[in-house]
């Protein structure tokens, strides 16, 4: 229960660096949950993101499970909370401003230049999950045809990464 | 509501839903949307089948979100709410969209808990993590494939990439060191803030 204030913290300010979508805190996630506050191993962490891509809704609903782990319930909802609050009543307050914003020279220069910038802490955030998890060539040629699969056709990716599930149960076992 | 007019060009539909309609239609989203493209998802259910907005509001509104920290999921959800049914909407489009999720991965948790450590979980896990790399390297490539359009993008990646993994600057540092580099690089041109002075005029007082 003493770990509350550290998980609102620790996924308050995570949400802050979701520009782009969540791979982007990643590396930032791994810091502060492995590295800094021991709540998981870094193993244990690269389970529990690839899990939460299967999940329904927003993919960064992890920190539900991170939170789980280190305070129970409370802790699930705290860590949800901390992490989807705040960026959500900025949103919604510049949702509002928008049409005032419209006519704003820099609004389309601030798009313009954090789209590459979304991409590149993307990339970033995919090659620190991927330091971890491809440790030898089955997992590498795992990935390489799920990314093929994600580019040539349409199958839903949660089918994907069951097909993971049982590949890795076979193979790494 | 009285704002709504101001925020939208385009007229929304007659009959907005109710908030329990908007409730429920996140919700479903939620529940059903597996493995992400939950913007695929949103804009099957608002302008393909409710058609409650079209595909121009609709990609307003992602322009919003994209450029906004948070998730594209939830930061939809609360934009898309709030225009069907102000701040109510909002809010309850955010929790249907949470929701299932939610419970999904705190049970996940749980599970993982007691039985993480087995060796088959183990093992399948490595795969389902190898997978997921797959996949979202997948899904970034194909962003990254529309959105790099010359020299100056693949260099600002790049940028974001080496400040993170190569230099270890962290995440923040180099969002704002990098970020800033890109929206200065990108910067409104000479003539067109000319062109544009009476339109910024009249937006700064606008705002007050």
């Amino acid at each position: 229960m003493d770990q509350l204030p550290a998980l609102a913290k620790v996924f308050g300010y995570l949400s802050l660096l979701t520009v782009g979508g969540g791979m982007a805190a990643f590396p930032e996630l791994k810091t502060l949950v492995v590295g800094v506050h021991h709540w998981l191993t870094d193993t244990q962490l690269i389970h529990v993101y690839s899990v939460g891509q299967m999940a329904p809704g927003p993919n960064m609903m992890m920190v539900a499970a991170v939170g789980v782990k280190v305070a129970g319930l409370a802790g699930a909802a705290v860590a949800a909370l901390a992490f989807f609050v705040p960026t959500g009543v900025l949103t919604f307050a510049i949702g509002r401003l928008w049409k005032r914003l419209g006519h704003w020279p820099w609004r389309t220069s601030i798009q313009q230049g954090l789209a590459p910038v979304a991409i590149g802490l993307a990339v970033a955030g995919t090659i620190s999950l991927g330091h971890g998890a491809i440790t030898n060539w089955v997992a590498l040629a795992l990935a390489v045809a799920v990314f093929a699969a994600t580019l040539r056709t349409k199958i839903n990716p949660a089918l994907l990464i069951l097909c993971g599930a049982v590949v890795g149960g076979i193979a790494f076992r | 509501m009285a704002t709504s007019a101001a925020q939208t060009e385009r007229e929304l539909p007659a009959v907005l839903p109710s908030v329990t309609e908007v409730f429920l239609t996140f919700l479903v989203i939620g529940a059903t949307s597996f493995g992400g493209g939950v913007v695929a998802y949103l804009r099957s259910a608002l302008v393909a089948k409710k058609k409650w907005m079209d595909d121009v509001q609709f990609l307003e509104l992602m322009s919003i979100s994209n450029t906004l920290p948070g998730l594209n999921a939830t930061n939809m959800s609360i934009l898309a709410g709030d225009r069907l049914r102000g701040s109510v909407g909002s809010l309850a489009a955010m929790i249907g969209m949470c929701l299932p999720g939610f419970i999904f991965m705190t049970v996940a948790g749980i599970l993982y808990g007691q039985h993480g450590d087995r060796p088959l979980v183990g093992a399948m896990l490595k795969g389902v993590a190898a997978a997921a790399v797959g996949l979202i390297a997948g899904t970034w490539y194909q962003i990254g494939k529309k959105t790099v359009k010359g020299f100056y993008d693949a260099f600002f990646i790049l940028a974001a990439v080496l400040g993170v993994n190569h230099f270890k600057l962290g995440v923040p540092v180099t969002l704002l060191g990098v970020g800033a580099l890109a929206i200065f690089a990108n910067r409104p041109h000479k003539e067109r803030v000319e062109g544009k002075k009476e339109e910024v005029a009249e937006w700064i007082s606008s705002l007050r």
